[in-house]
């Protein structure tokens, strides 16, 4: 096999092979053949939704097998209370504001976005990663500096990185970042979803590991694979996890192995944990999930936004526009097509809710690609 | 928050690295040190910074595993298998 060895690039491109593609949803469809059941297979990545909608690996699967994006896309699930706070910091208190770009599209429970509080006044401004929020910090001096800081395990190591290096005294975050182990707990035991197995998110757990899965895996004893990106990783994950279902046996499996490892980025963990405790956390649309929340610990309260500004803990209210079903969504219940919004209302263009404004969202990722309905290749 | 790109460092300079990730994309102020990594190792980018060394033996690994389970030769190289 192999043959002469190349280069990693045009390595990684064979994990988009075409040949490979149809004889693994070959394979695929015979083991979906034997199992007969209806199968719900969840994964928690905008990045494994893009890949699964843009390759149109939806189609390609067995009439009894549906995959499903689960609430995977940070800027959807950080609590709009978080960016109520942020609106009101940077138009009433005159902070200056950094955030993602996506982030700042994002509308909070009062239906104003962080773009919004800009176009009223306030200074916005928008960053790539946390490093350039700290360099406007060291440059304004005479101005308070916020970093908004959402995503997951696989983005609070590097904010709690440059915290431990030394923050300017101008310069505070708030820290919306989420833990995904526990979430994906939640949704294998959540009664209203009857989930199957899950894909979990590749890089998030190239942070954390395989390792603190297990409790969870244990608990519900339901096939999980780690996964990578590319539609062949995503196609053998497919594979992997109804091979155990039609055994009935489930286990933990490593597709993604030149990422993933069973201990994870430990020096990136270790970091993230000296600065931040795993507390109870919400989730917008998908509701309160334990030690899930990346709060500040004792002794970072100059560099902690909430402690700074008194910004209140998350909570649940007045999250979505009326008639649109974004929680549904954004847990999992439900594809964007079955929203009433989608595509009318709710556009790329004119986005009611996070799941259209964020390009993880699942909604926007459908809307780009032009899904209106899952129509099955004969295969 | 998944999004993560592989690119290859090309240059280290104390914590921060410059990355280039293919078609003329280049990003510096890369921080590195949450991985051990040297120039020419392909890295994995999140957010600006490194999460992970790409293990390319695991990436070839992974591919001829497959390849030869689902018995489908390298592309190019001829037909599927019989």
């Amino acid at each position: 096999m192999g043959g002469a060895r190349i280069d990693l690039k045009t390595l990684l491109r064979q994990y988009r092979d075409p040949r490979l593609a149809r004889r693994l949803t070959e394979k695929i469809h015979e083991v979906a053949r034997e199992i007969r059941d209806d199968i719900l297979i969840m994964h928690v990545c905008g990045t494994h939704e893009w890949t699964i909608t843009h390759y149109g690996i939806r189609s390609l699967m067995p009439d009894n097998v549906e995959l499903r994006a689960g609430p995977g896309c940070p800027v959807c699930i950080t609590p709009a209370s978080d960016i109520d706070a942020m609106v009101r910091l940077a138009v009433e208190e005159g902070v200056v504001v950094a955030v993602y770009g996506d982030m700042s599209r994002a509308r909070g429970g009062r239906g104003v976005s962080l773009e919004d509080a800009k176009s009223m006044g306030g200074d916005v401004r928008i960053v790539y990663a946390v490093q350039d929020a700290f360099r406007i910090a060291e440059k304004l001096r005479d101005r308070e500096v916020v970093f908004f800081g959402v995503g997951f395990d696989t983005t609070a190591p590097a904010t709690a990185y440059m915290v431990l290096k030394g923050a300017p005294r101008n310069m505070s975050i708030l820290s919306s970042y989420r833990y995904v182990p526990p979430a994906v707990g939640a949704l294998l035991e959540a009664p209203d979803l009857e989930v199957d197995a899950v894909i979990n998110p590749g890089h998030s757990s190239t942070v954390t590991g395989m390792k603190p899965y297990k409790e969870y895996f244990e608990r519900s004893r339901k096939p999980m694979v780690f996964s990578g990106f590319e539609p062949i990783d995503v196609l053998i994950s497919i594979y992997i996890l109804l091979r155990q279902i039609r055994s009935g046996k489930a286990e933990m499996v490593n597709e993604y192995t030149r990422s993933v490892t069973w201990e994870g980025n430990v020096r990136a963990m270790a970091t993230a944990l000296r600065v931040f405790e795993l507390r109870d956390g919400y989730w917008r649309g998908f509701g309160v999930v334990e030690r899930s929340a990346f709060e500040f610990r004792d002794g970072f309260e100059s560099v902690d936004a909430r402690a700074r500004y008194g910004i209140p803990e998350p909570t649940a209210r007045a999250e979505f526009v009326g008639g649109a079903r974004c929680a549904d969504v954004i847990k999992g219940k439900i594809d964007p097509i079955e929203c009433p919004l989608y595509m009318r209302e709710c556009t790329p263009e004119t986005p009611k809710g996070p799941s259209m404004v964020s390009v993880e969202g699942t909604c926007r990722i459908w809307a780009e690609h032009k899904v209106t309905a899952i129509i099955k290749c004969r295969v | 928050m998944c999004l993560g790109y592989p690119g290859k460092i090309i240059e280290i300079k104390g914590d921060f690295a410059k990355v280039d990730f293919g078609g003329g994309v280049v990003r510096d102020n890369i921080i590195i040190s949450l991985v051990d990594a040297k120039v020419g190792d392909y890295v994995i980018v999140h957010a600006g910074y490194a999460i992970q060394v790409l293990d390319e033996e695991e990436a070839r690994k992974t591919i001829e595993l497959w390849r030869e389970l689902m018995r489908v030769a390298e592309g190019g190289r001829g037909e599927d298998r019989p």
